[in-house]
């Protein structure tokens, strides 16, 4: 692993309000790292994934990501455009419902090549090679790539999306519970299919989930938060088999032993 | 005549004031929406409110104002706004394209070549190239202003990938001067490359929607394409039935109940022109 951070996270802080969204959370991803976020609802997991993936202005605090072009810089405080290149390219954000993160309107393969063509991809030809090679790394058939994701089962919007973050070779992915609503065999799939990618790729990702099977699966590193505070992080397998913090202890507890 | 009752072309002072202000700043911004305070006409919206009141805003009295409505003059949205600029501003009207001074028009680019001392007004009914993918007019703004253009492209791939090539055939989009990603209003896209080093100043008024955009004289608008699929201004493979011209845009006329066809000029002013020196089509009476 390079001793330098992808992304280094330094006392992010969001208030609604009086009421505290997610308060001083610090923390350092390093390349090829997948960092778990697990918490109850309501406890500033999606706050603070927001926060970092330029989608809500914190309040205080930085996020300093390591661009390919003028090394380590802020993104809070770039400026937008740089912001909004680094989101098409660099970063990828998978969100829980895929509805929110695909063009419902859109063909699943103009979908894929939405970020290409964004990026300046001009040719027809090889946006549709692209596409097609990438619908098959997520498992859906080459045949469905002029369907619309109306179409699809929930499962495959997911792995459409999935498909249409990564196409660009980002190097950081912001996941918000990328497996929630999918029901318990085609999470496996999911899971299997982006744990393969995260490999391949060597990606860095960020999960949020309240899923502790997930982040077991694709997790190195674990953060607990409950009430927008950071309770407890460190390995997965450490914090998972043997929690120190009382808010732990009841979370790994909580889970339905089947 | 006149209308007394009327101010010169119907709108007051001011209000025409304010829309030269947003002309100007459209002219200097080329392809950039320029909001305006666009007021109620006496024709409902989509009739070309916005077209009118540009026309009114740059008419002069020695104008000689033309009106052409999907090519023809003598249609009822042109015949309609040619007797109101009579009314009220008592211009000089012609149906001939290189006689007038100011011509408006309803989705054709006229076929006889403009030049500098002419003026074209378009009617826009959604000045917004990108509304049907991206329907938050914030965001168009912005990408706009950002210049993310990616999802018009994503159109024309939806298209090639629905029908093998560009389907898209009219309010083809163009990229002014590399910069902004514009509507050049429903005009067929065999028009497209008219809109590209005009000598006419081209001016686009969206009256419901309450923008204004320009074209300088000899502005270029390059229409968007694939390199694998370029931009092809495409027309009816006839000469017109009636003049004989291979090179203007042609309507398809339905002529009887057994499926007979006929393709004529959709720029009647053209096609009358060069029966006049004595061209002929097949069906030519």
């Amino acid at each position: 692993m390079s001793d330098h951070a992808l992304l280094s996270v330094q006392g992010i802080t969001k208030y609604y309000g009086q009421h505290i969204g997610c308060a001083d959370v610090s923390f350092d991803l390093y390349p090829g790292e997948v960092m778990g976020i697990v918490g109850e609802s309501g406890s500033g997991k999606s706050t603070l994934l927001n926060c970092m993936a330029g989608h809500l202005a914190p309040d205080g605090g930085a996020v300093v990501f390591d661009t390919r072009v003028d090394g380590p810089k802020d993104t809070i405080t770039m400026s937008e455009p740089e912001r909004r290149m680094l989101s098409r390219t660099d970063w990828a954000f998978v969100h829980q419902h895929a509805r929110d993160g695909l063009r419902m309107g859109v063909s699943a393969g103009g979908n894929v090549g939405e970020r290409l063509m964004a990026v300046g991809a001009r040719h027809y030809g090889d946006i549709r090679g692209q596409a097609i090679d990438w619908l098959d790394r997520v498992e859906i058939d080459a045949d469905r790539v002029d369907d619309r994701p109306t179409t699809f089962s929930g499962g495959m919007q997911q792995r459409l999306q999935i498909a249409r973050n990564l196409v660009t070779g980002p190097r950081l992915v912001f996941m918000d519970e990328p497996t929630g609503g999918l029901d318990v065999s085609v999470q496996a799939r999911l899971l299997d299919l982006l744990r393969g990618l995260v490999r391949d790729m060597g990606l860095s990702a960020i999960i949020v989930t309240h899923d502790l099977a997930v982040v077991r699966l694709l997790a190195d590193r674990l953060m607990v938060m409950k009430s927008g505070h950071v309770v407890e992080n460190g390995l997965t397998d450490q914090v998972l088999d043997d929690p120190q913090h009382p808010y732990t202890q009841l979370l790994v507890s909580s889970v339905l032993q089947v | 005549m006149t209308d007394q009752a009327y101010n010169f072309a119907y709108l007051d002072e001011q209000t025409k004031r304010m829309i030269r202000r947003a002309i100007l700043k459209g002219l200097a911004i080329p392809g950039y929406q320029v909001p305006f305070a666009s007021r109620e006409m006496p024709m409902p919206y989509g009739w070309g409110t916005g077209g009118v009141q540009v026309s009114a805003a740059v008419l002069n009295p020695d104008d000689i104002f033309k009106v052409i409505d999907q090519g023809a003059d003598d249609t009822t949205n042109a015949v309609s706004i040619r007797s109101f600029f009579q009314k009220t501003a008592g211009v000089e009207t012609t149906t001939e394209t290189h006689d007038a001074t100011v011509i408006q028009t309803r989705h054709r680019i006229p076929e006889v070549p403009l030049t500098e001392d002419q003026i074209l007004v378009y009617q826009v009914p959604i000045p917004e190239p990108m509304r049907y993918l991206e329907p938050r007019e914030s965001e168009t703004r912005k990408m706009h202003s950002l210049e993310e253009y990616g999802l018009m492209h994503v159109k024309l791939y939806e298209d090639i990938s629905r029908h093998g090539h560009i389907a898209t055939s009219y309010a083809y989009p163009v990229k002014v001067e590399q910069r902004y990603v514009m509507d050049p209003s429903p005009i067929p896209k065999f028009d497209n490359p008219k809109l590209s080093d005009c000598p006419a100043i081209q001016l686009f008024g969206a009256g419901r929607e309450q923008r204004i955009y320009a074209l300088p004289p000899y502005t270029e608008a390059i229409s968007l394409d694939f390199e694998d699929h370029p931009f092809d201004p495409s027309k009816a493979d006839h000469p017109c039935a009636l003049c004989g011209a291979d090179d203007s845009y042609l309507d398809e006329v339905i002529v009887d109940d057994e499926g007979n066809r006929m393709f004529v000029c959709s720029d009647t002013d053209y096609c009358a022109a060069r029966q006049a020196q004595g061209h002929k089509g097949k069906n030519a009476a």
